[in-house]
């Protein structure tokens, strides 16, 4: 149950594209096409889920006991970075289909703010899922990391689908480009606003 | 002269947030209020300032290959001094604008500046477009939240200016979209009547 309602508030009532600004360039940048966007979130869900895991592990077993925390935002950068360049090239040996499908958008990933964001909520914020307010233990940090990292696609296809049909529509010289696309994503926050309460 | 067209130059002609729209997370998540805006606008100032002057001078040295690394340790390294700082300067501000102040590391604004300024430039130009463009981006997030925040809760910098609530919507998140939005447009036609 508890997990159950991890997942939803992740995806739906604290979406983390719409409701907490993480990973906006992406959401901004590649998504004209809904398959483009697909691409891009499916790369995004395996990076934060591996990331995720690695930083986790790194806090609670390398920097807490050697009383460096401070070297947090250090420390997590770097490990996402070499994590993005170790993916890409084992997707390239094991799976050359995965890695021609989410190849080009691999490198974009490292300045995702989603992912350093995801990676840093989970070891600094107390979460009140199920009763008291506590800190994530390694289950509950994953699914909460897959279920943002789950959210952050919906938003991305959702808002793609929304620009493709925006392509097509006579809008006024200055609100071409990224204004109509801004105001368009407002008006699916909104939307998703509709979710609060929910759990 | 020159050194004043190099600042102004990155509040109108490349502002970060409406000609290059880099940076929209922050621009976007901490500008509930004008103070937050500014706040969050001059940490990142800070940070791309010192970055600048120390890729500036260390980008001779390292190699082609690991250079985007590099930056990004050098990046981080400013961001945890800057995140101490404030902690202990301004800790209500810090806590207020809380997971934005370690992602400064991932702001493309600051890669972008250090990628295509800093490593081909001297230390003092380096600086100075550290400088301007951080004040660009300072008075981009003012912007969108002092409107955010009159809007939103009928005061600006705290100061209650209009008569009852105001719309709510504002100071949440689809507000931060259409305003930063409308921002856009106004931007835009006032560029092409000056320009």
């Amino acid at each position: 149950m508890e997990y159950i309602i991890i997942i939803i508030s992740a995806v739906f009532v604290n979406n983390i594209l719409l409701s907490q600004f993480l990973g906006v360039c992406p959401f901004l940048g590649v998504s004209n096409k809904v398959s483009t966007a697909a691409g891009m979130s499916g790369a995004v869900i395996f990076v934060i889920a591996v990331s995720t895991l690695v930083t986790y592990l790194l806090q609670y077993y390398v920097l807490i006991p050697l009383g460096i925390e401070f070297m947090q935002t250090i420390a997590f950068i770097l490990v996402i970075a070499a994590l993005v360049q170790m993916v890409e090239i084992i997707l390239k040996k094991i799976s050359p289909s995965l890695y021609q499908a989410l190849g080009i958008f691999l490198p974009l990933i490292t300045t995702n703010c989603a992912v350093l964001g995801v990676a840093l909520i989970v070891v600094t914020k107390e979460f009140t899922f199920g009763g008291e307010a506590h800190m994530l233990n390694l289950a509950e940090a994953m699914v909460y990391a897959i279920a943002s990292a789950v959210g952050f696609g919906v938003a991305m296809v959702i808002f793609a689908g929304l620009r493709e049909h925006l392509d097509l529509v006579n809008v006024p010289k200055v609100f071409k480009g990224a204004p109509i696309a801004l105001i368009t994503a407002g008006i699916l926050a909104l939307a998703f606003m509709g979710f609060a309460g929910l759990v | 002269m020159n050194f004043l067209k190099d600042i102004s130059k990155g509040i109108i002609k490349e502002n970060p947030t409406f000609v290059l729209i880099l940076g929209m997370c922050p621009t976007l998540g901490t500008t509930t209020s004008a103070l937050n805006g500014m706040g969050m606008g001059l940490a990142t100032m800070v940070v791309l300032t010192l970055s600048n002057i120390a890729i500036s001078l260390v980008s001779g040295q390292i190699p082609g290959k690991v250079r985007i690394p590099s930056y990004i340790v050098i990046i981080a390294a400013f961001v945890t001094v800057v995140q101490f700082v404030m902690q202990a300067y301004a800790p209500g501000l810090y806590s207020t604008l809380g997971l934005f102040i370690p992602l400064i590391v991932v702001n493309c604004i600051v890669l972008g500046r250090a990628e295509a300024f800093a490593s081909k430039n001297g230390v003092l130009d380096s600086a100075i477009d550290g400088i301007g463009i951080g004040l660009g981006f300072t008075a981009s997030l003012t912007v969108l939240g002092f409107v955010r925040e009159l809007l939103g809760s009928g005061s600006v910098f705290g100061i209650k200016l209009l008569e009852g609530d105001g719309m709510l919507v504002f100071v949440l998140a689809p507000g931060a979209f259409i305003a930063l939005g409308y921002l856009m447009v106004l931007f835009n036609k006032l560029k092409s009547r000056i320009l």
